[in-house]
């Protein structure tokens, strides 16, 4: 039996990298401005909440894209883990990085919009919250853990590691969550889930396409500049 | 025995003998978990409910279980005896297995005291909080052996374990005192086995990822 | 048995090996030489599998049991005895005969007498002795020695030399920054800077 290992590094980035990036961007923007659009001139008001309720075109949005960010995150760590190829690595850690900044503004978006509805900066009752409350202390852990663990394959197998822990614990704390409702802290707010008229379903579904479309043009620019610090950082230490 | 049994088993076999030896985890984790009862008397007022108290037993058992996965790993850590277990032909993930398992003993031998402890000071306990402890116990051996291998890499080890374990054991403290305290416990006493499950399995085969490079 | 190219491995920002070539043929005999910090104990990790390389590629042909790898540390229990040590060693590499196998090669290094003493009441001299039969215990193939004869006395010096003798059909990497005694063994040498 015998080990052969052989390492890649990511490549610093091409030329069509620019226009990609700018692409998304433009498309971001126009999809955001689109949803945005839709939602507060086309979609109705809600019955019971009025005009406060609009805040839940970008609430979601955000919410379900720090989903699909940790999501990316733990597809990434485990390509490192099954092909040792690091340059999953940084993609990885850049998309939990995105996954981390849209999930602290759901829990910001969160406590207006439960400040705006009830009188309160935040609530135990508001299931969503609470769950993201758990995954924004999880995931800074996370950022502790890359921090104090010097860098090299140890790092990155680690982090890849706690990344799947990450997105196992997103539905096992979605279950926790939703039988503590029943008993010990009660919910006092449920979203009206697909049970949404046609127009909030379509002016939240471009809304969440821009959202995405955002994340991931930052999640490239992130990571190009990450790149470039990891090959200029080579670059010095073979001319020393 | 087959190979993959009889690897856990020596290895299980290997840290309860430390412990014996040694005697400087254990005992220090049943007067840990004695005296933090003793605060928590204090931190509750005239007048709390037995449902405070429950939950605070609960916040007990998790810190007790932080101490000793704290040392889970310093006897291998003296000698840099996890290399040589690395080394060694077996699978990684029994190393794993030997650990959690004698962690799990760890745990259920401070519980002894702290169960009794607890009826003592506060209120007597149902036997869904005693099966509700026993399922945690596993949950918790098993995320916490784990992260204290991942820990263990780090410059920061003792400050690094508390900050990767709290979230993930909260999912656990949930459960734990739901079955303790409500009225149907049989759906919090199926979530833990849940838990216990999913993460013991994530867990085990994620163990060879974090000992080698 | 041994066949790395372009081997690279980097902590942090410091490169520790750099673009290494390196061929070693079944039972040949290679000291590793070279000045404090020049990268002998990381290569020998690499081989042994406890590090991964960043950069190159590296191959060993030789399973995990049938490598034989003695580090600075110990790789031990201090809290166990002699005995207990190898005996756990014994059931991991899952060999036949452990007692026997492991009280033989607790003689063979002049152990036999503490054999029942936990492994941190001894002497460096000592633990390093015990550390030699952890290493020799499952017969292997592959040694990667670092610096075996650190701390050992001049009866455990010739007690080596003497299990080396006995191996001599082994493949073996050893690094010592005192290569004058192993000289006459060695096939190749490599120097690094």
């Amino acid at each position: 039996m015998s080990t052969w290992s052989r390492n890649r590094n990511g490549r610093a980035g091409k030329a069509g990298d620019a226009s990609v990036a700018a692409a998304l961007a433009v498309a971001a923007t126009g999809l955001l401005v689109g949803g945005l659009a839709l939602a507060f001139f086309w979609a109705p008001e809600d019955a019971d909440q009025g005009f406060s309720q609009k805040i839940f075109y970008i609430h979601v949005p955000i919410a379900l894209t720090a989903y699909a960010c940790f999501i990316v995150g733990a597809w990434k760590a485990l390509r490192l883990l099954g092909t040792r190829d690091r340059r999953y690595d940084l993609e990885s850690y850049t998309a939990i990085h995105m996954g981390v900044i849209f999930g602290l503004l759901t829990l910001v978006t969160g406590s207006i919009w439960a400040k705006v509805s009830w009188g309160q900066w935040w609530t135990w009752g508001e299931r969503q919250l609470v769950l993201f409350l758990i995954l924004f202390l999880f995931y800074s852990s996370y950022f502790m853990l890359r921090y104090s663990t010097d860098p090299g394959p140890r790092r990155e197998r680690n982090s890849a590691v706690y990344a799947l822990f990450g997105v196992v614990l997103i539905p096992v704390s979605f279950l926790a969550v939703r039988i503590a409702g029943t008993i010990l802290h009660p919910t006092i707010f449920t979203h009206k889930g697909a049970n949404l008229p046609g127009t909030m379903l379509v002016s939240v579904a471009v809304c969440f396409a821009g959202m995405l479309t955002l994340a991931a043009t930052l999640y490239r620019v992130e990571l190009a500049g990450k790149r470039i610090d990891a090959s200029l950082r080579e670059l010095r230490e073979l001319l020393a | 025995m087959s190979g993959y049994a009889a690897d856990v088993a020596a290895l299980a076999r290997k840290d309860l003998l430390l412990e014996l030896r040694s005697r400087e985890t254990l005992p220090a984790m049943l007067l840990f978990v004695v005296s933090a009862l003793t605060v928590f008397h204090f931190a509750l007022p005239a007048g709390s409910s037995a449902r405070a108290e429950t939950g605070l037993l609960w916040i007990a058992i998790v810190f007790t279980a932080l101490l000793g996965l704290g040392r889970a790993f310093a006897a291998e850590r003296e000698q840099g005896a996890l290399d040589g277990l690395v080394l060694a032909p077996c699978d990684r993930s029994a190393i794993w297995l030997g650990k959690t398992l004698g962690v799990t003993a760890f745990l259920v031998l401070a519980e002894l005291v702290a169960l009794p402890a607890f009826a003592l000071f506060f209120h007597s306990l149902s036997w869904e909080l005693v099966a509700a402890v026993a399922l945690a116990d596993v949950g918790i051996a098993a995320i916490g052996t784990l992260l204290a291998a991942m820990a263990a890499a780090s410059r920061a080890r003792e400050l690094l374990l508390p900050l990767m374990f709290l979230p993930l054991v909260i999912p656990v403290v949930i459960g734990g005192v739901g079955a303790s305290v409500a009225a149907n416990p049989g759906s919090f006493l199926a979530f833990l086995g849940l838990y216990d499950a999913v993460f013991a399995i994530l867990c085990w085969a994620s163990f060879e990822y974090v000992v080698t490079e | 048995m041994i066949r790395a190219r372009e081997l690279s491995k980097r902590f942090g920002d410091k490169r520790v090996l750099d673009g290494l070539d390196l061929e070693v043929p079944r039972g040949g005999f290679v000291l590793v030489t070279g000045p404090n910090g020049s990268g002998k104990t990381t290569l020998l990790r690499l081989c042994a599998g406890l590090a991964a390389p960043t950069g190159g590629e590296l191959g060993v042909q030789a399973p995990r049991a049938a490598i034989g790898f003695l580090g600075h540390e110990a790789l031990l229990y201090r809290e166990l005895t002699a005995l207990e040590n190898l005996d756990l060693y014994g059931r991991l590499y899952r060999l036949p005969e452990r007692r026997e196998r492991s009280g033989a090669m607790l003689e063979r290094f002049g152990l036999w007498r503490v054999r029942n003493e936990r492994a941190g009441t001894f002497s460096r001299g000592m633990l390093q002795r015990l550390a030699l039969c952890r290493t020799f215990l499952h017969d292997p193939d592959l040694l990667l020695l670092d610096e075996p004869f650190d701390g050992l006395d001049a009866e455990g010096t010739d007690l080596l030399h003497q299990e080396l003798a006995e191996r001599a059909g082994c493949t073996a990497l050893v690094a010592t920054h005192d290569p004058g005694s192993l000289e006459t063994r060695a096939t190749a040498r490599l120097a690094l800077v």
